[in-house]
């Protein structure tokens, strides 16, 4: 029998065989939503009535035998970066207050296409600028594990609701790690798949050389399923790569890494990682060796420079990317009392619509790309992109995936890092490499630090379009890992009073 | 004291910049599939993308890539075989993005120039304009600025903006200084923007209709005194909205500068607004605080890699020059100047050539386009090819050559052919306007005139052949002037023992 504690497999494999419809499916989620999320706070807006409809027409679809896509009639939480047609759409920024978009991104056009059932919008920090989700203008979302805890960000909200049990599925962003991070501290499963993998026609951009949409969930096959419905070559995205979409979903299936080589990338195991995060690590390396991979020592000398350079990009790239938000056509209008001139109203709007980080970064990234400093700040940090993608490159010739731990830390409390923006921004440290590449990167939980029984994320990185490796060896870990504990991680998440 | 303008260039020496945009004609916008069309109601031709919604992405218009490559072989530049786009970042409320995707420092054509001839004192002269660089932007928006004096958004009570237009292709066409051209610089300026016209409507690219903006000149005017070697100071004057204007602009700006010099003052490194009424500029934005853009690469477009193959059939595709055409083609008709500047003037010779090349004589083709046609065209006014076209032209003259038609009775065929009331030939069976070459109806018109003029034929028979004139005419008149006059003439000597 089915529940919320279900994979998005079984759900599947339940609805194809009339065990259960998606109607019931989204009340059960929609009902799980309205038990729990006021204490988890995932969501900024919920569709009832959307979702509702999208799941009667799916089980109609059904009954009347036609052909449906594997996850048809499955729940799913969207991240609020997104637009979805008519839906209230915020990117977790008082200035589009009140915004709803007058068309679906491609993302959600695919998963509309594929039945899948859109329950609402996720928490996420403001303009996915921050690893915590404080940074949201609509109130912090509460770790499962701990509520006294940040869930990670910028995507907590959709990580939080599959911890929570109030999605099966959810779709994030990861610019820095936004997708993987989260992931980690919730003890979810998170891709971030190669860069024009999935299209950005419709994702509000953060840093349009960075962001890339991807999958969540609580297994990597679940991951692997919504991989396969929202990939793939899009006309409307010119960096979206026409290339066929790895096959992901037989990669995940696969249980098999004999002969594997896995790199250790040297620089991201050691100094300046919580003790139970290595040993967490390590264990898992010794599974996969016991699975038959080998495992190699890598070393990308210039990772170290890879956060300060990431830190000129994005914040340059989102200063030019959130200009476009001046009041005049959509969203927040502050001011306008008929005497002021645009300028002024565009000035006053921004100034209550933004937050403090996205000042920050907005501020920052103007300085970078000024002239007389450019060439120091941004053209400086694009040579150290260059070196980071190469350090990938030879490390990728002796290794066909690379391996590292998600996070320094696990799930720090909430207000503990909010006053200092250089230790927050050092939790992206083990991601920010691989936005940097364009290259894929997993997270899988790997089990719970021992000082403070909370999850623990493991980092599996394949090259460009080979992301199919990254499942194979994820899916493999995730099993031998399972099978160790005898129950899934997320049985251990505190209940939070639901039933 | 004040100087004319030949004193002005007699001590001061100009260098002229041109920098010349043009709208393309491409069906479509430059980065979404938005129309293009001129003159719709305001925010119609709008979407996610040109309007700059959130989360839309731009795609580059392939046809303006190569509409701007056609511009750029023709203009004798290298095509670059990687180039991008860049954005210009700037607040303005016509601005959807608040940046302009514009190419900056990797433009797609470099280093060509353009070959200008003029009338100067010592006869035709060649200055060959350099082209320093050809690249492709999009449009902004429209502002119409309502209440206040100055029509500009300061002291405005209120703006309408009309976002058709923007994002509509623009392709920018920037000299390098054009030094020693003395005191021509307004003919070689003219000369420029009249020969790039030409050359971009013979490449069918743009409408290139200066009144409707489809091209707008910028002439950057700077002084030094004569023999220096210097460079002065330059200004830009803007909003130069014909070829006689452009003329105009230049001198202007001459004069007021070595008017400003003379009296000691400096120049001010600034934009200028040409005064259509008066030829004068009046100063516009100040340049001496340069804005700072802070261009930086396009990150949501990928970079533009045309194929060398690709390039080189499109050269072959450029037509000849057309000065070089008009030469050509002057020859060949023997045409004298003043006609063939009419032929230019009034667009006419495309369907000239075509006319003559269908079989008809120059000098008929060029006379019945420009005489009857074009008389008729300016009744109705419409454009002389709107009403008839090379073939039924060339068809009536060759009815005319061989006798069917006298030069009035094609007239009324032409006419018949406007009416709609088809073909020359079917007209002239509609119509029944064959020339009356039947012998016997001619002789009995014939005797008729003689019987009426007893006394001329007496003098005709005596040897006064001029005197035939006035039995020809009544013969003429007799047949309402269906009758071919040679023949008459021929019959009636004959008749008369002249023959
Ligand atoms: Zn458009």
């Amino acid at each position: 029998m089915t529940n919320i504690h279900s994979s998005a497999a079984e759900m599947a494999a339940a609805l194809s065989k009339n065990e259960t419809t998606s109607v019931e499916l989204t009340k059960l989620h929609l009902d799980q939503i309205s038990k729990v999320d006021g204490k988890v706070h995932a969501f900024l807006h919920v569709d009832t009535e959307g979702a509702l409809a999208q799941a009667a027409e799916v089980d109609a679809k059904r009954a009347s035998g036609e052909q449906i896509s594997p996850l048809a009639g499955v729940p799913l939480a969207l991240k609020d970066v997104l637009t979805q047609k008519g839906i209230p759409t915020t990117a977790g920024s008082k200035i589009l207050e009140g915004w709803r978009p007058p068309y679906d991104s491609t993302v959600v056009s695919k998963l509309k296409a594929a039945g899948v059932v859109i329950l609402g919008k996720t928490n996420m920090d403001e303009f996915a600028m921050g690893s915590s989700t404080e940074n949201s203008a609509y109130g912090t979302t509460q770790n499962p594990w701990d509520l006294s805890r940040i869930p990670g960000g910028s995507g907590g909200g959709s990580a939080a609701a599959l911890a929570s049990f109030q999605a099966p599925l959810a779709i994030g962003s990861d610019t820095g790690g936004s997708i993987r991070q989260p992931a980690a501290l919730t003890g979810t499963v998170g891709v971030k798949p190669t860069y024009g993998g999935v299209s950005r026609y419709g994702v509000i951009a953060y840093s349009s050389s960075l962001d890339q949409i991807g999958p969540c969930a609580r297994t990597v096959l679940d991951t692997a399923l919504l991989h396969e419905v929202i990939a793939g070559h899009d006309e409307r995205d010119s960096t979206s790569i026409n290339a066929p979409v790895p096959q992901v979903v037989a990669a995940a299936k696969k249980l098999d890494v004999k002969g594997m080589k896995i790199g250790v990338i040297k620089e991201l195991n050691g100094a300046g990682f919580q003790a139970g995060v290595i040993e967490r690590f390590n264990e898992s390396l010794d599974l996969l060796v016991a699975n038959g991979a080998e495992i190699v020592e890598v070393s990308c000398p210039n990772f170290e420079y890879a956060l300060a350079a990431y830190y000129l990009i994005a914040p340059s790239e989102a200063s030019s990317n959130l200009a476009r938000f001046d009041s005049m056509r959509y969203g927040l209008r502050v001011g306008d009392d008929g005497k002021r001139g645009a300028e002024e109203v565009m000035s006053i709007t921004r100034e209550a619509g933004f937050g403090k980080e996205v000042k920050r970064r907005i501020i920052l990234g103007t300085y970078a790309l000024s002239s007389g400093y450019y060439d120091a700040f941004y053209g400086s940090a694009q040579k150290v992109r260059t070196l980071v993608k190469q350090d990938f490159d030879a490390a990728f010739q002796m290794a066909d995936v690379l391996v590292s731990p998600v996070t320094p830390t696990t799930a720090f409390k909430i207000g503990e890092k909010s006053d200092d923006p250089v230790a927050m921004y050092l939790s992206d440290i083990a991601t920010i490499p691989v936005n940097m590449a364009g290259i894929g990167g997993m997270s899988l939980p790997c089990g719970l630090a021992a000082e403070d029984g909370l999850p623990v994320g493991f980092q599996i990185m394949s090259p460009v379009m080979q992301d199919d490796r990254m499942y194979r060896v994820g899916a493999t870990l995730e099993a031998a890992l399972v099978s160790k504990w005898g129950k899934p991680i997320l049985a251990n998440v505190p209940d939070l009073g639901g039933k | 004291m004040t100087l004319d303008y030949a004193a002005a260039v007699e001590k001061y020496e100009p260098t002229l910049g041109l920098e010349v945009h043009v709208e393309l004609n491409t069906k479509s916008k430059m980065f979404c599939s938005c129309a293009t069309e001129f003159g719709a109601q305001p925010n119609t031709q709008t979407c996610p993308v040109c309007l700059g919604l959130p989360g839309a992405l731009p795609v580059v218009n392939a046809k303006a890539i190569e509409s701007t490559i056609l511009i750029g072989l023709a203009l004798n530049c290298s095509i670059a075989p990687y180039s991008r786009f860049a954005r210009k970042n700037y607040f303005y409320p016509d601005m959807p993005k608040n940046f302009q995707t514009s190419q900056y420092d990797e433009p797609i054509c470099v280093n060509g120039y353009l070959d200008v001839e003029i009338e100067t004192d010592e006869g035709q002269k060649t200055f060959r304009v350099d082209i320093e660089r050809v690249h492709m932007e999009e449009d902004t928006g429209k502002s119409l600025h309502v209440g206040g004096s100055t029509g500009r958004i300061h002291g405005a009570e209120y703006s309408l903006l009309d976002y058709n237009r923007a994002g509509i292709p623009l392709v920018e066409i920037v000299t390098r200084i054009v030094p020693g051209t003395g005191k021509y610089a307004p003919q070689v300026a003219r000369a420029y923007v009249t020969e790039l016209r030409d050359i971009l409507r013979s490449l069918g690219v743009s409408d290139v209709k200066m009144e409707q903006g489809s091209l707008r000149c910028d002439a950057n005017v700077s002084l030094a005194p004569v023999g220096s070697g210097k460079l002065g100071t330059r200004s830009e004057t803007k909003n130069v909205n014909s070829l006689r204007s452009v003329e105009r602009a230049v001198s202007g700006e001459i004069e007021r500068q070595a008017n400003r010099l003379e009296n000691g003052e400096r120049i001010i490194q600034e934009t200028r607004h040409f005064l259509e009424e008066s030829g004068a500029t009046r100063p516009g934005r100040s340049k001496e605080q340069a804005e700072d853009y802070r261009y930086f690469p396009e990150p949501d477009l990928v970079p533009v890699t045309p194929d060398a193959k690709w390039i080189e059939e499109l050269r072959t595709r450029i037509p000849e020059k057309p000065s070089l055409r008009r030469k050509r083609l002057q020859a060949e008709w023997n045409c004298p100047d003043k006609e063939m500047e009419s032929l230019v003037n009034a667009e006419l010779l495309d369907v000239v050539e075509e006319t003559i090349k269908l079989g008809a004589e120059p000098t008929r083709a060029r006379t019945w386009w420009l005489g009857e046609i074009s008389r008729l065209a300016n009744e109705k006014e419409v454009a002389p090819t709107s009403l008839v076209n090379a073939v039924q032209v060339a068809e009536v003259i060759s009815l005319i050559v061989s006798g069917e038609l006298t030069d009035k009775l094609a007239r009324q065929v032409v006419e018949g052919v406007i009416a709609g009331e088809g073909s020359p030939a079917q007209v002239i069976e509609k119509r029944g306007l064959k020339v009356v070459s039947d012998d016997s109806a001619l002789m009995s018109a014939i005797e008729a005139a003689i019987a009426a003029q007893p006394d001329t034929a007496e003098r005709v028979r005596g040897g006064n052949i001029p005197a035939a004139g006035a039995l020809i005419g009544a013969v003429m008149k007799a047949t309402g002037g269906a009758a071919d006059a040679a023949k008459v003439r021929e019959l009636l000597l004959k008749h008369l023992g002249q023959g």
